[in-house]
């Protein structure tokens, strides 16, 4: 049997990502990331609740270059996670299920959680 | 005509023998934490700085005390409910997938007290 004629898409050196399927891996690893995020919330509480030498310890490597830019993203991580989040909630009552629509979202949910993170950032300093 | 079982139809569960709980309780809790969430980031945004005492002044206030009590735990539950999900798809070996569920599970309850501990103790007062 010659199969030489057969499509060989999708080649995954040259595959073109939808940008739903970038949205839906950066949900969940968004959401992966924030788990781990959450070690860090609740050291930050912790080492509040176990005095000042303790706490000034964690400050100190969170307000490190590598600290700042997890505190970046943990934050990218959050807006995302919550505008997707919300995108799925849409999904869930059955609106937004056309490949048009999903596209269109999936960018409108990235340019909004970019915006938020800036925002953020802005209200931070 | 149903071909399910009377007992089957009663329990409602499906094929994957757990119902609808976690997909509900994954919605619910991703809600709440929407508004938690913003809170907080809110919050930190707007705090006049993270110095020793003023961390411990916002956390003891008390409705900031309630709300990073209610932010924590529905954090944790709604973190090993997307865990959950991730070990499921990708660890194909039931042991080491058991190990890891049992394991995620005892970090987020070991956190989750963690932080209610930490919250407590700088709300009530030590």
């Amino acid at each position: 049997m010659n199969n030489n004629d057969r499509p060989l898409s999708p080649h995954l050196s040259i595959y073109r990502w939808p940008i739903t399927m970038v949205s839906s891996i950066l949900h969940r690893a968004t959401g992966v990331a924030m788990a781990v995020g959450y070690v860090v919330l609740v050291g930050w509480l912790f080492d509040a609740a176990s005095g000042p030498e303790v706490y000034d310890k964690f400050l100190s490597v969170m307000d490190s270059t590598i600290g700042c830019v997890l505190l970046v993203g943990w934050s990218f991580a959050f807006f995302y996670h919550l505008s997707n989040g919300i995108r799925h909630l849409v999904w869930d009552t059955g609106r937004g299920l056309e490949k048009e629509q999903a596209t269109a979202s999936a960018w409108f949910v990235i340019a909004a959680s970019i915006v938020l993170t800036a925002a953020f950032w802005w209200a931070a300093s | 005509m149903s071909l399910r079982s009377p007992l089957g139809r009663v329990l409602g569960l499906g094929t994957a023998k757990d119902g609808t709980g976690h997909w509900w309780g994954q919605r619910v809790s991703g809600i709440a934490l929407a508004i938690l969430g913003l809170w907080f980031a809110w919050s930190i945004a707007t705090m006049s700085g993270f110095s020793h005492v003023e961390a411990v002044t916002f956390i003891g206030k008390p409705i900031n005390a309630l709300l990073l009590l209610l932010l924590s735990v529905t954090m944790a539950y709604h973190s090993y409910l997307g865990i959950q999900v991730v070990v499921e798809d990708y660890v194909h070996s039931h042991g080491l997938k058991t190990a890891s569920l049992i394991l995620s599970r005892f970090a987020h309850i070991l956190l989750a007290v963690a932080a209610i501990f930490a919250i407590l103790r700088l709300g009530i007062g030590s």
